[in-house]
């Protein structure tokens, strides 16, 4: 489908095209620490889990006192906080949701994102100023299913993974609200809200946050002919796997703007602050550019490395060229491992002597080559030379979680700025 | 007693006249087109040819239109909801409310029947989509015995349980099967076994065995045993669960009708005299013991099994 250049999302201005309508950029965070890093590192919005209903149980999810202070911070920047109400409740779960929902609403939250209606009219009821997002457990896919939950009078809908770039566009000119997709990070493999493999393997229900991931162990694929058995793969083959690559849109974001999607979505509660702060950065950068210079936009090749550093697998497109192949999926392997690991977190920096005070997040030593990034620099590497405690003891490596340390760095930082070590 | 409905899906024309005979009430029908996880393929002129059939009988036809649609199928939906209307279809079975919205427009008069399968947790949400215009809702296969006789209670609408067979754990768009061949480099594979209702994935930890199978609607896998609670009915019974569904998908034909006229039996004695209901059960028990494939042990499902989360 060719892109119409919508005028309502891009205009001439000084003889030159750009977008006005500008995406949010959407986060998730598992704590409070990962929530400021996100907002700093350039999300528009952040999603959260509270203590129930959401899907994570693993998660580290926020009190109703961490999501006050958490929308407080991001008030200051301009940024919003959703909350993950997304469970499939069950009768057990009815009692304590009203009360629950009214503690959201008290903390400030925006918005909820929702899968069951039972969620959606409590919410609607007793919480009328928080704003009802449907998620993407409801692998919503169609245009006139959307025109269905407009109808209801939510505010936005999480597409399904499963819908493509035509589709999401389709939807857009038929009808008129808010659209929140993903562009980032690890998928299902199954139709949101469709797969109950964990109920049946584990007993764990994966449909109010107990997933144990059973899509991601081996299989073996027989088939039965006259009651025998007979194995589809050779001994040499890879098992049957059902792993999808983790989903990886940076180069559709254009796309994505002049279609007009509202919210570009960055999956991962359980991810890392590096993770976080390397993603959102570098997503911020894509979009701040593109919008800026549609016609002169480029894709950098320092922003794929950059997203390459906090990869856990390979990536793919998934459905939004069209429905994915073998080629997307993983067979044989289990995610790679991460190349880069965070190792200290910048406290300060005094520019008349050249040196940093961080915190440590992970062991290094001096001559360690490490690499800093933020939100507001060019990446720089440097080798690490003496490195004291604040003590001004003189240290043969960080070797303490949190402990602050400082050394000289040639370049200036700022708060908030990262250091990665490579892992070898 | 009252008496629920006895709700089995049927591989053909023919066999849904058997099913009559052997004592089922309803039937679900319709093509994967529309429709998920089939036991047959429904083609309009059979729907039609099944319908009569049923009605002659005084029986009833629920038409599958269950699917995930995208917008591809979305414009098909008036046109298809109209047929089913005009032919006489007892409801039509959806999950995607796009299905409501196009039957609010060309079928207005059609019964419709909520089932998303995994999605029909509690009672709230059952009535929920009983305001939107359902007039009964199936409910999710993970949920215990007490939930489903509360769900019962607190529930406006009807209320559909399955009670045998084989039950889906996984749908995903993905080709998994064709991707799989692909990856080996076996793209020959992918023809030969289109239709393929034969394969199954080892579990060698757990020692299950799930049927895998790929159609129009993506790649499904089901559950390794298959349930049934022909001497668990009396409690269901006595909250007046209003249908009981068997699930024929991936059995023979000759399986179903049997099981079939083994619950007939089992929810006709239940409601006339539960304590010949209680000499009895063990024996149709272990008649369908005796006709399960042997890699299927039966289990009860999640009736009486604890979930965490």
């Amino acid at each position: 489908m060719a892109i119409m250049k919508n005028e309502k999302i891009s205009a001439i201005k000084d003889g030159k095209r750009v977008i006005v309508k500008k995406p949010e950029l959407l986060a998730p965070a598992g704590n409070l620490e990962k929530l400021k890093i996100a907002v700093h590192y350039g999300a528009d919005a952040v999603f959260i889990g509270g203590q129930e209903y959401g899907l994570r149980s693993n998660a580290g999810n926020f009190t109703l006192e961490e999501m006050t202070e958490g929308v407080q911070f991001a008030k200051q920047y301009g940024a919003k906080i959703y909350v993950t109400t997304n469970i499939f409740a069950h009768n057990e779960n009815v009692d304590g949701l009203e009360e629950y929902l009214r503690g959201i609403a008290s903390a400030g939250v925006a918005g909820i994102i929702v899968a069951d209606p039972l969620i959606i009219e409590t919410c609607k009821r007793v919480a009328p100023g928080v704003e009802v997002h449907l998620s993407t457990q409801q692998s919503l896919s169609n245009w006139k299913a959307v025109q269905f939950w407009k109808e209801e009078g939510l505010h936005r809908v999480v597409l399904a993974r499963e819908t493509s770039g035509d589709e999401i566009q389709e939807i857009k000119e038929k009808v008129d609200i808010e659209v929140e997709s993903f562009i980032h990070g690890a998928m299902c493999i199954a139709y949101s809200g469709r797969c109950v493999l964990s109920n049946h393997m584990t007993a764990r229900d994966s449909n109010r946050g107990g997933c144990c991931q059973s899509c991601r162990w081996d299989y073996d694929l027989y088939e039965t002919e006259d009651g025998q058995e007979k194995a589809l793969y050779n001994n040499d083959d890879a098992s049957f796997a059902m792993s999808p690559k983790d989903l990886k849109l940076i180069e559709s974001i254009p796309r994505m703007i002049e279609i007009g999607v509202d919210s570009l979505k960055i999956e991962g509660r359980m991810k890392s602050i590096h993770y976080i702060a390397t993603v959102a950065s570098v997503y911020r950068k894509v979009i701040d550019a593109y919008c800026e210079d549609p016609e002169n936009f480029i894709i950098k090749k320092e922003w794929l490395n950059e997203l390459d550093k906090c990869a856990n697998r390979e990536t793919a497109t998934a459905f939004f060229e069209g429905v994915p192949g073998h080629e997307e999926q993983m067979f044989g392997e289990h995610g790679k491992k991460t190349k880069f690991d965070f190792a200290g977190y910048v406290l300060d920096y005094n520019e008349e002597s050249q040196t940093v005070t961080l915190q440590q997040r992970n062991y290094f030593k001096p001559g360690q080559e490490v690499e800093f990034f933020g939100p507001d620099m060019e990446n720089f590497s440097q080798k690490i030379d003496k490195i004291w405690d604040l003590k001004g003891n003189e240290l043969e490596a960080a070797r303490h979680p949190l402990q602050i340390i400082q050394f000289k760095v040639e370049r200036p930082l700022r708060a908030h700025n990262m250091m990665r070590k490579e892992l070898v | 007693m009252k008496k629920p409905e006895l709700l089995v899906t049927p591989f053909s024309v023919n066999h849904l006249k058997e099913l009559c005979e052997a004592g089922a009430d309803a039937f679900v029908i319709g093509e994967q087109r529309y429709g998920l996880r089939l036991a047959g393929e429904f083609s309009r002129d059979e729907c039609r040819q099944g319908i009569s059939i049923a009605h002659s009988y005084g029986k009833k036809v629920y038409i599958a239109v269950n699917a995930i649609f995208h917008n591809d199928k979305v414009d098909e939906l008036n046109d298809y909801l109209s047929f089913c209307q005009k032919e006489g279809a007892d409801a039509v079975i959806f999950g995607d409310p796009a299905v409501l919205m196009a039957a609010r427009e060309s079928a207005p008069n059609l019964s419709l029947h909520w089932n998303t399968e995994t999605t029909a947790t509690n009672y709230f949400t059952c009535n929920y989509w009983g305001e939107k215009g359902a007039k009964r809702a199936v409910l999710a296969r993970e949920l215990s015995m007490d939930a489903i006789v509360e769900m019962k209670e607190k529930s406006k609408v009807e209320i559909e349980v399955q009670v045998h067979g084989m039950t889906c754990m996984f749908q995903s768009k993905r080709a998994l099967l064709g991707n799989y061949f692909l990856y080996q480099g076996k793209s020959l594979e992918i023809e030969n076994r289109k239709e393929s209702k034969n394969m199954l994935l080892h579990d060698v930890e757990r020692s299950n065995k799930y049927p895998i199978f790929e159609d129009e609607n993506g790649t499904h896998i089901m559950s390794p045993n298959d349930m049934c609670i022909i001497d668990e009915l009396s409690e269901m019974m006595e909250a007046e669960v209003d249908s009981f569904k068997i699930d024929g998908i991936l059995q023979t034909s000759e399986y179903v009708t049997l099981v079939t006229s083994l619950y007939r039996k089992a929810i006709d004695l239940c409601a006339e005299n539960n304590e010949i209901y209680e000499e009895k059960k063990e024996q149709w028990l272990e008649a369908i013991e005796q006709i399960q494939q042997p890699h299927r042990p039966l289990d009860t499902g999640f009736f009486f099994k604890e979930t965490v989360y």
